[in-house]
């Protein structure tokens, strides 16, 4: 027998006083880690092949299942992990690049963490949101400086360029059906509707079935171009542009033959089994000009009636791309972050390429300022908002609203195993698998999506009260409400805050 | 018919003109790099008198372009039906992520042409290129068929360098006795059978015929077939992390 070098990452371990072999967690790990023998009348592992999802956990009707870390390790090294020896393990006997999924795990510094919020005391009052009025309502989209009056005093709106009025400042960003399922798709779909947001096709196509939500949808157009068609602009509230992604700068979308099911081959209008292929680069666009080419094609194409949304991953250079981009007719930027999901990134790509969102926001926000142009564009922060008060940081950093993606998968399940790109997601989220599709219910799953945000909002109301601040708009950019806490001078001076008790 | 001078007119107000014409007839004069004409038109047989500029016919649906001229980059992008027949030369791009229709160019064509070009059941694109191609013609191509005929380039292969970078689907036929050079692995290259002949002799007449070719001629030479050996290129790239 020859040796494959790799011990199990994870050890199921089993009370046998509380198991009575109901084979429940057989049959619901789609990785085949329970089986039983009928020898020895007893539940066997492969535990080498358990993810840590939680489902078995979960279904197990006696409670008699857990998973932890395999107590067995390599030895000990603070510069070689046993995940990196695995990896180079798992390479060699491969050849082939590491790909994994969900947001970069690794141990960088979270900024918002390292931000604190302020509230007012005595002088300034606060704001009681169950009494008093707030405002979180929020509209996207370029802000003219000068505006026209018809003879009957009412604001020519002609004049205006399109915005997208969201209730809430909080949207679900990109994920195409292809990466995630049906239902899932389904329940980002009726939980917009609901909310009176958005969801975002990615750049999959738009399945026929969701059409009818449309009023509530953001269609992504990509390099590959999927499923792009006159009906899907048509469909669109907004048309976003996808060149690049926070959890992989740099790289192209690429869903594997074996994901494009029937009903995706329809949706991406290719055929059945091929690769869908979406390069990092859209070969026509090469430049700030080039981008503007793209953005009035769509433009034109719809009537000049939709906002166009860039979107790019935080890099580097983030703050004069940005630049560029707000002089280039785009409506909306999206500035994904380095932390941001993905249902498949290669591994060093995701860990090691890009920057944080809070840096990248700060510092967009700010160079739109002094350039004059911040009106020309609104600003939504993604690649990593965990929470309201990460919502209320990225507003107070200058973002008109914020895109969600983990969250809201974790609203329908998500038990964040980062292990969507094996498409056997045992929450029917990241999977194509019909029998693992429905153990989502959309009925339920939209329902908790809707929870989310309603909680969401009423906390950022709560803090935007503290602060004496009701509404969004007063909050936007107004970094006086943060300070920073055990951050360096050059962190503070990128981020435009002081320290916490200054 | 209508006729619209585009003298001076900036696109938006000329690609609305069009769109607003009384007559489903447009010829349209004088056109000096007026982007996206045919865009969001349904129903228009347009006729262009002139140079139009980028993005002709980008997301094309139920158009048909005739240009009296060179068309320049991104001519046809994302197109959804209709046909654009240039009788002069395209730029870079055309075709890009093209799903059905068709772009017949008498002359040559720039970089990169049927980039992306998809096709799904009976909706599949074609290009027509009668005289020569820049590099990366038909580059991650992954449906439909690109046709270069090299008329007046039978001293030489017709195409640029590293055609088929990326092809994962969809067939490209050069008429040429010359490889092409640089050809990438994924891309398989055999001589055309008369059964592949067969299939791809309704456009080419239907091309000569437009262009005053003699179709007999073109049919008769030799063309070679460029295919892609997997559709899947990917699959063994990577593994579970
Ligand atoms: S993969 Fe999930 S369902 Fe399977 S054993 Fe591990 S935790 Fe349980
Ligand atoms: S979507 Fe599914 S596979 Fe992906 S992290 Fe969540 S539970 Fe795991």
């Amino acid at each position: 027998m020859s040796v494959n070098y790799i011990p199990s990452t994870f050890a199921v371990l089993r009370d046998t006083d509380r198991c009575i072999k109901c084979r429940a967690c057989e049959r619901q790990c789609s990785n085949e880690v329970h089986y039983y023998d009928a020898d020895f009348d007893k539940m066997f592992v492969h535990e080498e092949q358990c993810v840590d999802c939680q489902r078995c956990v979960t279904i197990c009707p006696t409670k008699a299942l857990a998973i932890i870390e395999n107590p067995n390790s390599f030895r000990k090294a603070s510069n070689y992990s046993q995940q990196l020896i695995l990896e180079n393990y798992r390479q060699a006997s491969t050849g082939a690049v590491l790909l994994s999924s969900m947001g970069n795990p690794q141990d960088f510094p979270v900024y918002w963490d390292k931000m604190l919020i302020n509230a007012s005391q005595v002088t300034n009052p606060s704001i009681d949101p169950l009494r008093e009025p707030m405002e979180t309502k929020v509209f996207l989209g370029k802000k003219h400086t000068h505006i026209n009056r018809n003879p009957d005093g009412t604001i020519d709106m002609t004049e205006q360029s399109p915005q997208l009025e969201i209730k809430y400042p909080i949207m679900f960003s990109a994920m195409s059906y292809g990466s995630i399922s049906y239902n899932a798709h389904e329940s980002l779909a009726r939980a917009a509707t609901e909310l009176g947001t958005f969801y975002n096709t990615g750049e999959g196509g738009l399945h026929q079935d969701f059409y009818q939500y449309k009023t509530n949808t953001i269609v992504q157009v990509a390099s590959g171009r999927f499923g792009v068609s006159k009906d899907y602009l048509d469909a669109g509230a907004a048309i976003e542009i996808k060149m690049g992604q926070g959890a992989k700068p740099g790289i192209g979308g690429h869903l594997p033959g074996k994901k494009v099911s029937d009903d995706v081959s329809k949706t991406r209008m290719i055929p059945k089994g091929t690769d869908a292929i979406s390069p990092a680069p859209h070969h026509d666009i090469y430049s700030i000009e080039d981008l503007r080419q793209l953005i009035f094609s769509l433009k034109e194409a719809t009537d000049y009636k939709k906002p166009v949304i860039v979107k790019i991953a935080a890099v580097h250079n983030v703050a004069a791309i940005a630049s560029g981009i707000a002089r280039s007719g785009a409506d909306i930027l999206v500035i994904d972050g380095f932390r941001g999901g993905t249902g498949a990134a290669p591994t060093r790509i995701r860990d090691n390429v890009g920057i944080p969102i809070e840096l990248a926001l700060a510092s967009v926000d700010q160079r739109l300022r002094d350039e004059q142009i911040r009106n020309e564009i609104s600003i939504v922060a993604a690649g990593s908002i965990r929470s309201s008060s990460d919502a209320v940081k990225a507003f107070a950093l200058g973002a008109d609203a914020v895109y969600i993606a983990t969250p809201a998968l974790l609203a329908i399940g998500c038990h964040l195993c980062r292990s969507c790109h094996g498409a056997k997601c045992n929450w029917g989220i990241a999977t194509q698998r019909p029998d693992l599709v429905k153990r989502l219910n959309p009925d339920v799953a939209y329902k908790r999506l809707v929870n989310l945000v309603h909680a969401w909002d009423h906390e950022i109301k709560e803090m935007m009260g503290g602060m004496g601040i009701n509404s969004l708009e007063a909050l936007k950019g107004n970094r006086l409400m943060l300070r920073g806490i055990g951050l360096t001078d050059k962190e503070l001076q990128i981020l435009g805050i002081m320290h916490a008790g200054e | 018919m209508i006729t619209i001078d585009a003298k001076n007119k900036y696109y938006k107000e000329l690609n609305r003109e069009i769109k607003d014409a009384p007559d489903n007839a447009v010829t349209v004069e004088n056109v000096c790099g007026q982007r996206y004409i045919g865009t969001n038109s349904p129903g228009k047989d347009i006729t262009v008198i002139g140079t139009p500029g980028n993005g002709l016919g980008a997301y094309l649906n139920s158009v048909n372009l005739v240009i009296h001229g060179n068309a320049q980059d991104a001519t046809g992008d994302t197109m959804d039906s209709g046909e654009i027949i240039i009788h002069g030369c395209v730029g870079d791009a055309c075709g890009y992520g093209m799903r059905d229709g068709k772009i017949y160019v008498k002359d040559d064509a720039g970089y990169r042409a049927g980039i992306h070009m998809k096709e799904y059941n009976e909706k599949i694109p074609n290009i027509i290129i009668g005289g020569k191609t820049g590099s990366f013609l038909g580059e991650y191509q992954a449906g439909g068929r690109i046709i270069v005929l090299g008329v007046g380039y039978e001293d030489k292969c017709p195409v640029g360098g590293f055609c088929g970078t990326g092809m994962h689907g969809g067939e490209i036929f050069i008429r040429t006795e010359k490889l092409p050079v640089n050809l990438p692995v994924q891309v398989e290259i055999t001589t055309a059978t008369p059964e592949d002949m067969d299939s791809i002799k309704a456009v080419v007449n239907e091309f000569c015929e437009k262009f005053d070719l003699k179709a007999a001629d073109i049919l008769s030479s030799h063309f070679y077939k460029l295919t892609p050996n997997s559709s899947n290129p990917y699959t063994e790239l990577y593994v579970n992390q």
